[in-house]
């Protein structure tokens, strides 16, 4: 048995290969925007002092969720990682997170609507993304490094891949939840599909369709902290600096920072989604 | 002539191979047959029917009967698997999808059984959705809004969201919808089965004094018999995807087709449906006040072979005079009917339901007078007619079951 071994690792690399050969100019291109994004998304918020960009960021929290306690927690929280000298780490994967969610929902969002619309596409889709869910998050570093190289884009190239799928999911749920009477009236108004998607099914869908963004966030926080095994730095980075010299105290002060940001990010989010009317 | 609404041959068959199922309900096999048989459901089988211009057909069944399905067919939100559908001389069955759309749009509107109001709307965005979709100019589909919503009783609620509103006003927004788009035919699909009954009866009342100004011409969907007798200018019938009766709610309450029409038909109270004017009698002879005496009030009297008789005065019912008193007014030498009629009697309107005419004959011993809006003598109602036409009906009932 195993003298005769299938070859899907093989496989793999080959595609892999000739992707790289054949479409390195893409890959440069992404390379290259997402590159400058980030770069001038970190200038701009070094630009800043950190404490008005703590107190700019408290400002917004409150700004969108109206809590005190939020906002009270953003300014305290994030005042503590500056504290721990974790400051230009965290802008980094604030940027990072992102950019990285950006790039999901700009393509999860149009394929879970197109999912929903298509029975053909949705079935062909869903498995794809259970797939993609149940892979290890590891693996998806392994091909970035020879699309992008070591380095930022490719953590964002992995963390894209493996915070899409709720984006996609829950935009896909959130359209198809739309009572059948519903989309019976607008069909029946004789709106067209468009009208029915924007006027009808996106608005009803928006809770579904946050909560899945939320997802993709809090799935891209975690795996920018695994991307800095590839170079990504930021927070993950310091976890991964602590790891290698076996200094536990770094390691928890670094890992505080990420579960401040993770939850800053979560509150905020669930606040956006939350506004719903019944 | 043609109808607003004709429908021919209609099928909806429910499975990949419709023509199948078709060709075996031609050969007279029943719906739960075809279902063991072939996995196939049938939703509408044969219909033909038709729809007049500014009448209500009321589409009566069970559920499952395929009356929501064959609305839906009128719109094609289903499409039919067989079968035209013509609205003012139009296939609508052959419309490609845009032609389809915009037919939606000028001809038919629609309410439905649970609203289907848009929750993110207001009451005047979803009043508007209709228009808004053809891109009518804002402030022209504002003010239709405006009327559509005042029309339903509306007016002053345009802002709230359908959350914030009663079942009944949720369902007057449904309305207004429907209203504002100026579509001529409109479909209620069970619009007012969802809401409480004292509520419905209020629906039907705006809905019917609507249709006096309106006149559009309305299919409505239905599974309550009562309301059906009360909103349809006819009533078909529907069992089992085939429609088993078409007609006036008359003739459907005196001659169902079959037994499982005359079953339907049975829960209804009959003294309930029957009012005065269906169990009245034509008077056979009437006294005229100004030129009839005593005499001439016994004659007709003998002449009908009756015991009383009811008095006219300038063209309106005025009294009752008795054979008794009428003899004793004879021989006294009276000349007039003046000092005898009596005008305590009992007089009810057309409408009123058999039900309560009951009680009126126990308390006189007169019969009863019905009299239309200008007082005028339509016909009298005396104990035995009234118990015969109820016999009747029972006994019709009885024959077919």
């Amino acid at each position: 048995m195993e003298n005769f071994s299938i070859p899907i690792g093989e496989a793999i690399e080959a595609t892999i290969d000739f992707l790289v050969e054949h479409f390195a100019f893409l890959t440069k291109a992404f390379s290259e925007v997402t590159g400058n994004g980030i770069d001038i998304l970190v200038s701009v918020m070094m630009f800043f002092h950190p404490g008005v960009l703590i107190f700019l960021f408290a400002g917004i929290a409150w700004f969108i969720t109206k809590r005190t306690g939020i906002a009270l927690f953003t300014l305290l929280g994030l005042a503590l990682i500056w504290n721990m000298g974790l400051w230009d780490p965290t802008v980094s994967t604030i940027a990072l997170v992102l950019i990285a969610t950006l790039f999901a929902i700009i393509l999860g969002v149009p394929l879970g609507i197109f999912a929903a619309m298509s029975q053909i596409f949705y079935r062909i889709v869903m498995p794809i993304l259970d797939f993609m869910q149940t892979m290890p998050a590891f693996v998806y570093l392994i091909p970035a490094i020879p699309f992008f190289g070591l380095g930022k884009v490719a953590a964002i190239f992995s963390t894209v891949v493996f915070s899409m799928p709720p984006a996609i999911r829950l935009t896909c749920l959130g359209i198809k939840q739309v009572p059948n009477e519903l989309v019976e009236a607008a069909d029946a108004f004789g709106s067209n599909k468009w009208q029915k998607l924007f006027k009808l099914q996106l608005p009803i869908a928006t809770p579904t369709i946050m909560a899945g963004i939320n997802q993709t966030i809090m799935l891209a926080l975690s795996m920018v902290v695994i991307a800095a095994m590839i170079g990504a730095k930021g927070l993950g980075g310091e976890v991964w600096k602590a790891i290698q010299r076996l200094q536990p105290g770094k390691g928890f002060e670094a890992g505080l920072g990420i579960v401040i940001v993770a939850i800053i990010l979560d509150r905020i989010m669930q606040r956006v989604g939350g506004k719903t009317r019944t | 002539m043609t109808h607003k609404i004709e429908v021919q041959n209609l099928y909806k068959v429910f499975g990949p191979h419709p023509q199948e199922a078709i060709k075996m309900v031609e050969q007279g096999k029943t719906k739960d047959e075809i279902m063991a048989e072939t996995k196939h459901g049938v939703g509408v089988a044969n219909a033909t029917f038709h729809v007049k211009e500014g009448e209500i057909l009321v589409v009566m069944g069970l559920s499952g009967s395929g009356k929501s399905t064959l609305v839906r067919c009128l719109n094609r939100l289903i499409d039919p698997s067989a079968g035209k559908v013509m609205i003012d001389g139009e296939d609508v069955t052959q419309l490609d999808h845009n032609q389809l759309r915009r037919f939606r749009q000028k001809h038919l509107s629609m309410v439905f059984q649970n609203f289907a109001l848009f929750p993110h709307r207001t009451v005047r965005q979803n009043t508007e959705y209709g228009l808004e979709i053809q891109k009518v100019d804002p402030e022209i589909r504002k003010e239709k809004a405006m009327k559509a919503l005042s029309q339903v009783g509306l007016a002053g609620w345009e802002e709230s969201y359908p959350a914030q509103l009663s079942g009944g006003m949720q369902q007057r927004v449904g309305l207004a919808r429907a209203l504002a788009l100026d579509a001529d035919i409109m479909l209620m699909d069970e619009a007012f089965s969802a809401l409480d009954p004292l509520i419905r009866r209020d629906m039907q009342d705006e809905l019917l004094s609507l249709q006096d100004k309106m006149q559009k011409t309305i299919v409505f969907i239905s599974h309550d018999l009562d309301e059906a007798l009360k909103l349809g200018d006819r009533i078909v019938l529907m069992k089992d995807g085939f429609i088993v009766q078409e007609g006036t709610a008359e003739d459907i309450l005196t001659n169902p087709a079959n037994e499982y029409v005359a079953k339907f038909v049975e829960e209804v109270d009959m003294s309930k449906v029957l009012n005065a004017e269906s169990v009245m009698i034509k008077p056979r002879e009437v006294a005229y006040f100004s030129t009839d005496g005593p005499r001439a009030a016994l004659r007709k009297m003998e002449h009908a072979s009756i015991s009383s008789i009811f008095v006219r005065k300038d063209k309106k019912l005025y009294g009752v005079v008795t054979a008794d008193d009428a003899i004793e007014a004879a021989e006294r030498g009276d000349k007039t009917l003046e000092k005898i009629v009596n005008t305590e009697f009992i007089k009810v309107d057309p409408d009123t339901q058999a039900n309560d005419l009951f009680a009126m004959l126990a308390t006189s011993k007169y019969p009863i007078a019905v009299v239309n809006d200008e007082e005028q003598l339509m016909g009298v109602i005396i104990k035995g007619s009234l118990l015969a036409k109820l016999s009747e009906k029972r006994i019709k009932e009885m024959e077919t079951q």
